[in-house]
């Protein structure tokens, strides 16, 4: 029989891989999900078949339980919501795996079973990322979902009350690995960690949720690994190895985005951007009315939209997408410029704008779309700031100095839909929108799209 | 070589593995990938069934299980459902409209 069910384990392993691998394109990633979810259905069954089960009456309502409650989770929730039900999920996951870690860790102390540190340094490890992870995904679906404040939250010395706590939780979760069995310790060690989790997390700003979302993700694969480790399964180790690469994957890829070194954001040390410049001398800007972009949309015949999160907040992409298919329809191309770290997670604007059913070939990412804005006619910005800002190209002074962005004040005319002047969420100026060429569009992103919709079918007909 | 030794050796490949196939998935596909891989570290029901099922288990096992299993079913079944749900909106360029 444990033969049988290594020979599971190895092809759910291997379900496992193929799932990720088929996720490189559109066109096989349905696959993907069909392998996931056979691979985790033979996880399951393995594990049953594996040993003598007992208290099936626990095991079965849980399941039960969870899926009840994942179904409704999954059709109910709005796309624009997606970065909060990530964050939820890597709560969840987390929490999961810091709870057998510290069963295990019971469980072995009350049979007397010596814990050894092989068992006992990956099972601080399981424990440490799963809490701190659980309740600083907590703090970051709070922000998402704007219950918490989206500013950093900072105060006096915070890097060093941090470091501190987190040394004492380290120092702890080193005594138990010397000294399993000094269980009064663990609540301490358990504790701590929960509490660093949510220190970690106050301090970023909502602009820097992509890169700690996807930080996040790792933690999560990178203790259900550990706990591979400390129950000797190694399929465990697997899919956990494999979700903690993706994630770090996704983090370093955020990081280039906008400038960061990899160590920075390992220490936890982000969003922190000085909410300096804070020179608000008025500069004059123009500005159109709906008529005047419709008719300077209708002229041109090249057009690079670049969504950010204003978009999400304003839920203009179904509006946005009757736009696209009314200027298509007049003969101009519109493509879509997608910056990495435009929204609240990575792949945000694809997936809201895939949900409008604008076509996967129209959204094109930074480095390619980079090229083609000095042949544009029109660049127009809807609800992104930051990733458009030619001062982190220029100006060494500015906090996002070097942050790679999309070149939209090479266009021709630059249009930007904003609700007022207020810098964005940085609290950085942003020199784009006093160029002569930028035509400022004052409104919320939804109702200003809608009122260029408006305007553009009657000039077809004149 | 020890178990543990081959377990090791297990992670270290699976991870560079991991990154390699990775860096391949399409930047449009960044955030399903992340819902995807949520539902797969959603293995660790494997440990929290370990715990729960074991003979004479604890009331604390059976009740940190219990809430384990429930936490990591929600994340697997919602997890493949919103990918799917996700996947289905890329549609193929000049397709249907």
């Amino acid at each position: 029989m444990l033969h049988l069910v290594s020979y599971i384990y190895i092809i759910s392993s291997a379900l496992f891989i193929l799932s990720l691998k088929w996720m490189n394109s559109p066109v096989t990633a349905r696959r993907s999900v069909l392998a996931g979810e056979v691979g985790m259905l033979m996880a399951i069954a393995g594990v049953l078949l594996s040993f003598h089960v007992f208290n099936w009456e626990w095991i079965l309502a849980a399941f039960f339980i969870g899926t009840a409650v994942g179904i409704p989770i999954a059709y109910i929730m709005p796309m624009t919501a997606v970065p909060q039900r990530t964050a939820m999920s890597h709560a969840c996951g987390a929490l999961a795996a810091a709870l057998v870690g510290t069963a295990e860790f019971y469980r072995a102390n009350q049979l007397h079973e010596t814990l050894s540190t092989f068992v006992m340094v990956p099972l601080m490890l399981e424990t440490l990322l799963g809490f701190l992870t659980f309740t600083g995904s907590l703090m970051a679906m709070g922000k998402l979902q704007e219950v918490l404040p989206q500013r950093p939250i900072t105060y006096r010395n915070q890097n060093l009350i941090n470091f501190l706590l987190f040394a004492i939780a380290a120092g702890l979760g080193v005594w138990l690995i010397v000294n399993p069995a000094e269980t009064w310790i663990f609540p301490i060690f358990a504790g701590l960690s929960l509490v660093f989790g949510v220190l970690l997390i106050i301090p970023i700003g909502g602009a820097d949720m992509p890169t700690v979302i996807a930080l996040l993700n790792s933690y999560a694969g990178l203790s259900a690994c550990a706990m591979g480790f400390v129950l000797g399964n190694k399929l465990l180790v697997i899919a956990g190895a494999l979700d903690g690469s993706s994630g770090l994957i996704l983090s370093i890829i955020m990081c280039k985005a906008m400038n960061r070194s990899f160590t920075n954001v390992l220490f936890g040390a982000f969003g922190q951007l000085q909410v300096a410049h804070g020179k608000a001398e008025k500069r004059p800007v123009r500005s159109a009315s709906p008529e005047e972009a419709a008719s300077i949309l209708d002229a041109a015949s090249t057009v690079i939209i670049v969504p950010g999160y204003g978009l999400a907040v304003a839920q203009a992409q179904h509006k946005i997408r009757e736009l696209f298919d009314a200027l298509m329809k007049r003969g101009v191309d519109v493509k879509f410029g997608i910056h990495p770290v435009a929204g609240r997670m990575p792949g945000h604007m694809n997936v809201l704008l895939a949900e409008a059913d604008i076509p996967y070939d129209r959204l094109i990412e930074m480095d390619e779309i980079n090229g083609e804005f000095p042949q544009c006619d029109v660049a127009l910005v809807i609800g992104a700031n930051d990733v458009t800002n030619p001062a982190a190209r220029t100006d060494k002074t500015s906090p996002i100095y070097g942050m790679p962005i999309l070149d939209v004040d090479k266009a021709h005319t630059v249009m930007v839909i904003k609700r007022s002047m207020s810098p964005g969420f940085a609290g950085i100026d942003n020199p784009l929108y006093y160029m002569d060429k930028t035509l400022m569009l004052f409104g919320d992103a939804k109702a200003f799209v809608t009122e260029i919709l408006k305007e553009l079918p009657a000039r077809a007909a004149a | 070589m020890s178990d543990l030794e081959i377990t090791l050796f297990v992670f270290m490949l699976a991870t560079f593995l991991g990154l390699e196939v990775i860096r391949k998935v399409s930047p449009l596909l960044h955030t399903p990938l992340m819902s995807l891989t949520n539902a797969i570290s959603a293995i660790s029901v494997v440990g929290a069934i370990m715990i729960t099922g074991a003979d004479g288990a604890t009331m604390l096992s059976k009740v940190l299980g219990f809430i384990a299993i429930t936490a990591a079913v929600t994340n697997i079944v919602s997890g493949y459902l919103i990918t799917d749900r996700m996947l289905k909106m890329f549609k193929k360029p000049g397709g249907k409209r």
